[in-house]
C-alpha cells in the first residue's frame, strides 16, 4: 500500500509538471486559435535566458545574496519573453489576422526554429544551471501509518505547488476577468472581436507575455531538474498527450490530463513494466492520447465542435 | 408611431471606389447618413452593399473617396478604432463567438465600456467589481430588450439562427453605438422573426436614438421601416431618396424585375 501511494503521488507531482508546460499550448490557443508550435522553443528560451542572467547578475551587478540574484534574474527573464511576445506580433501575427489556422500553426514552426537559433546564439550552447534553491533530498512522510513511510520528492512538490497555483491565476483570468472575455471574443473570431473595439494586437501580445511567463515558470523548475540544454525542447512534445487528453480549450483540462499522464506512466511503468520489458513510460502517454482521439477527439474538457450543416 | 426628430448629416460618404483586382466592387458611390435616421442600402445580390458597409467599418480600405464620421474624415482605419469612435456593426454570415454564452457574448461588447485594469479585475477590488455590476445591469437591459432572457447562459452555438441574430445585435447594441451598421438582419429568416428583426430595429432607433444604417436585399421589408434608401447595382448607385421616391425611380424598378425591351 505504501509503495503503492508512493508511486501515485510521484505520478501526481510529475504530471503537474507536464500540466505546466501543457498550459502554454492552451493558453494561446484559447486566446488565439493558434495552436504554438513553438512553446517547447519558448520553454527553452526563457529557461536559457534565466540560468544566464542568473550568472550575469553576481558577475556584473556584484549582487551576491541568491535570492535578490534569482528574482532579478526572474524579472529580466521575464522582461525577455514580453519582449519575444512583442516582436511575435509585430512581425509575424499582425500580417496574419483572419487567415486560417494552418497558416498559423505554420507560421509557429518557422518561430520554433528561430527561437531555438537564437536563444543558443544569444544565451549559449552549453548546458547550464538553474539554482532556484529547490531542495532536493527526499522526504519521509506518514512514517507511524505505513512501515518506512512513503518518500517524496521535495523538489517535485514545491514544484507542484507552484504550478498549482499559476494554474489557479490563470484560471481566475480567463473566466473572471473581462480581458479574459476579450482573449476568449478574439479566439473565436478575429473580425467580431474588432468589430466591438477589442484591439487584437494588444490582446495577441498580452496572450504571448502570459504564455511566456508560464514557459519561463516551467523552463526554471524544468531545468533546475534536468538542467538547462536544447534537449527541454523535448518537454514540449510530453505535454502535446496532455493537450490532447485534457482539450486544447481547457485550462483545467490541462491540469487533469497532466494528472492522469503523470500517473498512468508511473502506475504503468511499475505495474505493468515487469511483464512487457519496461520502457512503458516512454509511450505510455501517446498511446493513451491516441485512444482519446479515436474516442473523445475534443478531450475531455473541450468545448465540443458544433457545427450546422 | 411618434414623429422623430432627424438631425444633422452623421456619415458622409464621398466618391468611394472600391475594387479587388480587376473587379469593381464600388464605383463612385456618395450618399449621407442623418443622425436618428434609419438609413438603407439595397440592391440586388453582388450589388456591393456588403463592401460598401465593411468600407464604414474598417474592414476594407476604398482606393478612392472619403467617409466622414462626425466631421472626422478617416483613413486606412481599422475594424477597432472604428469601433472606438461609435459606429456598432452585426454580421451577414453570424460571427458570433460560438464557445461562449449569450450573457459572454453581449458582455464582449462592453468591452471599450470597461476602464479598470487586468489586476484590479482579477482581484475583484471596489471599483472594478462596480464596474462589473454596473455593466452586467447595462447588458441585462439588453437581454430583457431583445427577448432572450431564457437563454442567458446558453452557449450561441446552440441556439437556433434567428436567436444568434438577435444576440449578434444584442452585442453590437452592448457597445452603446452612435451609428448601428446591419448587414442582412433578415436574411434567411421566417416571416415572424422578420417580424421581430423589424421591431427590435426600430424600437433601438426609437428609444436609443441610434443612427442605423440597414443592407438588405428584400426589398419590402427595407421599405417598410426605413426613412431613406440608397439602391446599389453593380457597384453603382442607381437610386437614393425616400421609400415612395425609390420605389418609382425606373433605374430601381429595372434593376429588380428587369427592362422590357
Amino acid at each position: 500500500m505504501a509503495f503503492f501511494l508512493e508511486t501515485l503521488l510521484g505520478g501526481l507531482m510529475a504530471g503537474m509538471l507536464y500540466s505546466l508546460v501543457a498550459l502554454g499550448f492552451v493558453l494561446i490557443f484559447k486566446a488565439s486559435g493558434v495552436f504554438n508550435f513553438a512553446q517547447g522553443a519558448m520553454v527553452l528560451f526563457a529557461a536559457l535566458a534565466m540560468a544566464r542572467f542568473a550568472e550575469w547578475v553576481p558577475l556584473y551587478l556584484g549582487i551576491e545574496d541568491p535570492i535578490i540574484g534569482n528574482v532579478l534574474a526572474f524579472i529580466g527573464a521575464g522582461g525577455v519573453m514580453f519582449c519575444v511576445a512583442w516582436v511575435i506580433e509585430r512581425l509575424v501575427l499582425r500580417h496574419l489576422v483572419n487567415q486560417e489556422g494552418t497558416t498559423l500553426l505554420m507560421a509557429t514552426l518557422g518561430i520554433t526554429y528561430f527561437m531555438e537559433g537564437l536563444g543558443q546564439t544569444i544565451f549559449g550552447s552549453s548546458i547550464y544551471k538553474i539554482d532556484i534553491g529547490m531542495p532536493k533530498d527526499p522526504v519521509m512522510i506518514l512514517e507511524s501509518t505505513f512501515e518506512g513511510g512513503i518518500m517524496i520528492n521535495k523538489e517535485d512538490f514545491y514544484a507542484a505547488i507552484i504550478a498549482a497555483a499559476l494554474v489557479a491565476l490563470l484560471s481566475v483570468f480567463f473566466q473572471k476577468t473581462a480581458t479574459g472575455r476579450a482573449l476568449r471574443a478574439v479566439a473565436d473570431d478575429h473580425q467580431a472581436a474588432q468589430s466591438i473595439g477589442i484591439p487584437l494586437n494588444r490582446i495577441w501580445v498580452i496572450v504571448w507575455c502570459v504564455a511566456g511567463v508560464v514557459a519561463l515558470v516551467a523552463g526554471m523548475i524544468w531545468g533546475s531538474k534536468l538542467g538547462v540544454q536544447f534537449s527541454l525542447t523535448t518537454v514540449a512534445l510530453r505535454a502535446l498527450p496532455v493537450v490532447i487528453l485534457g482539450g486544447l480549450t481547457s485550462v483545467p483540462g490541462a491540469i487533469v490530463g497532466g494528472l492522469i499522464i503523470g500517473v498512468g506512466e508511473k502506475l504503468s511503468e511499475v505495474y505493468l513494466g515487469p511483464y512487457v520489458g519496461g520502457g512503458i513510460e516512454i509511450w505510455f502517454a501517446y498511446v493513451l492520447a491516441l485512444g482519446f482521439l479515436l474516442i473523445r477527439p475534443q478531450g475531455l474538457f473541450g468545448e465540443k465542435i458544433i457545427d450546422r450543416v | 408611431m411618434s414623429k422623430k426628430k432627424i438631425g444633422d448629416v452623421i456619415l458622409d460618404v464621398k466618391n468611394i471606389s472600391l475594387g479587388f483586382g480587376g473587379v469593381k466592387a464600388l464605383t463612385d458611390i456618395s450618399f449621407n447618413v442623418k443622425e436618428h435616421e434609419i438609413r438603407a442600402i439595397i440592391g440586388p445580390n453582388g450589388a456591393g452593399k456588403s463592401s460598401m458597409l465593411n468600407c464604414i467599418n474598417g474592414v476594407y480600405t476604398p482606393q478612392q473617396g472619403s467617409i466622414t464620421f462626425r466631421g472626422q474624415e478617416f483613413k486606412h482605419m481599422d475594424s477597432h478604432q472604428v469601433a472606438t469612435m461609435g459606429i456598432g456593426r452585426t454580421f451577414q454570415n453570424l460571427a458570433l463567438f460560438k464557445g461562449m454564452s449569450v450573457l459572454d457574448n453581449i458582455m464582449s461588447g462592453r468591452n471599450l465600456k470597461i476602464k479598470s485594469n487586468i489586476l484590479m479585475q482579477a482581484l475583484r477590488i471596489g471599483p472594478a467589481e462596480r464596474e462589473e455590476i454596473m455593466h452586467r445591469e447595462a447588458v441585462e437591459r439588453i437581454i430583457d430588450f431583445l427577448e432572450i432572457q431564457a437563454y442567458r447562459k446558453t452557449p450561441v452555438g446552440q441556439l437556433p439562427y434567428g436567436l444568434q441574430k438577435r444576440v449578434d445585435l444584442g452585442r453590437a447594441l452592448a457597445m452603446e453605438p452612435q451609428v448601428l451598421l446591419l448587414d442582412e438582419p433578415m436574411a434567411g429568416m421566417n416571416v415572424e422573426e422578420k417580424q421581430d428583426m423589424c421591431r427590435f430595429v426600430l424600437d433601438v432607433n426609437d428609444e436609443f436614438g441610434t443612427t442605423v444604417v440597414l443592407i438588405e436585399h428584400d426589398m419590402g421589408v427595407v421599405m417598410d421601416i426605413s426613412d431613406r434608401v440608397v439602391v446599389l447595382d453593380y457597384g453603382k448607385k442607381i437610386g437614393d431618396g425616400t421609400p415612395d421616391e425609390v420605389r418609382n425611380n425606373e433605374d430601381v424598378i429595372s434593376a429588380y424585375l428587369g427592362t422590357s425591351h
